[in-house]
């Protein structure tokens, strides 16, 4: 658990609005449902998830049980400067979840500052 | 020497018995008619196949490709040790699958044969039966032969086996009376109440299968199938449920293997 995958654009630049797509390894149990032995699994789902971006929350989530396994979330949020996002989760047992991912932003080839 | 001749007559005519029928193995479904599982799938779960980031079997995959390296046991020693790079060494492995192991004798899936692996070479902590761990190990094997055929050999001592597996397949079986080919082989294409039936293909084992929030072993899949048919599933590690593969895999002999695939 805790293993997650996040996807930016390959190139962005400051200004932008970007869609950023996000997949978190959780199995959401509903606690409606039994293991391969037959037992009830006690509920366990992503109770919030926060996106963080340059000291600024960009996404915000509250999963609860009527979202799938591994889910998957996309959302779009503006970058200006390179910096990284912060992903955070956690769930009915208590467990959170991290993912840091780095945000890089390319400088526009304009005008040079010495013009 | 009259003798000696009629008993050389006797052998062949048990040659021609036994060796006959498995020569000629009739196809009941042409093999210019395979469809993978995924044809009978919805637009949404063939999206999500094919979508190289959203796919959650990716998960596994990055889980399967981190245990590969990791070392194991007193040894110290990782799969990548011995094997090296699983894209490259493991190359076709998954499309030869069940087959019998040469030391043992035995019929093994390729999930038997990482557990082989690692109790008596590597020497490692067991792993778990359908754990997360072993079928990500069985995804990232399975990866490197991504688009090959299925091609498992049903020879030599794989023929009593395959012999079974087709007696499995045809027989009727549960509550329901039904067989696998009655489904499978005869009605493929027509809807079971809202469900496409399809072939009952093999070739995207382990499967990520939406139903099980998760990544699932062609046996996994096989123990459901006695459920829908209210028979009493096969237990793990039955060598029955190894023979129904291997008839399986050879059904579907040529059909390209999709890793990672999705299911309903």
């Amino acid at each position: 658990m805790g293993n997650a995958r996040l996807l930016l654009p390959e190139s962005m630049a400051p200004g932008d609005v970007v869609k950023a797509r996000l997949l978190v390894e959780h199995p959401m149990h509903t606690g409606y449902l039994q293991d391969l032995q037959g037992r009830l699994v006690a509920r366990n789902v992503i109770l919030l998830l926060t996106c963080d971006y340059g000291g600024r929350e960009v996404f915000r989530v509250e999963p609860s049980s009527g979202i799938a396994g591994n889910p998957l979330f996309e959302f779009f949020f503006r970058v200006q400067n390179p910096g990284e996002l912060r992903v955070r989760w956690v769930d009915d047992r208590g467990l959170a979840g991290e993912l840091l991912h780095p945000v890089t932003v390319q400088v526009p080839a304009g005008p040079s500052a010495g013009a | 020497m009259m003798h000696k001749w009629l008993r050389w007559c006797g052998v062949m005519m048990c040659w021609m018995c036994f060796a006959a029928p498995a020569i000629a193995q009739t196809r009941q479904l042409p093999q210019a008619q395979l469809k993978s599982g995924l044809a009978f799938a919805g637009a949404d779960v063939r999206a999500l196949q094919a979508d190289e980031f959203g796919n959650p079997a990716q998960l596994w995959l990055a889980r399967g490709a981190q245990r590969w390296r990791e070392p194991q046991g007193a040894g110290g020693q990782s799969c990548q040790s011995c094997h090296g790079d699983a894209q490259q060494s493991m190359r076709g492995a998954a499309t030869r699958y069940p087959s019998v192991d040469v030391k043992t004798g035995q019929l093994l899936n390729l999930e038997d044969r990482i557990l082989q692996c690692r109790s008596q070479q590597q020497k490692g902590p067991e792993l778990l039966r359908e754990s997360d761990d072993l079928l990500a190990l069985s995804l990232h094997v399975s990866r490197a032969s991504h688009g090959m055929p299925l091609r498992v050999d049903i020879s030599g001592p794989a023929q009593p086996h395959w012999q079974q597996g087709q007696r499995q397949f045809f027989e009727r079986q549960g509550q329901l009376n039904l067989s696998c080919a009655q489904c499978h082989d005869q009605n493929h294409g027509r809807r079971l109440y809202t469900d496409a039936l399809s072939q009952g293909q093999p070739n995207g084992y382990p499967v990520y299968r939406l139903e099980w929030q998760g990544v699932g072993s062609l046996e996994r899949r096989l123990r459901s199938c006695f459920v829908g048919v209210r028979a009493e599933p096969l237990a793990w590690g039955a060598l029955e449920s190894r023979q129904l593969s291997l008839y399986l895999m050879w059904r579907g002999e040529g059909l390209p293997l999709e890793v990672p695939a999705v299911r309903k």
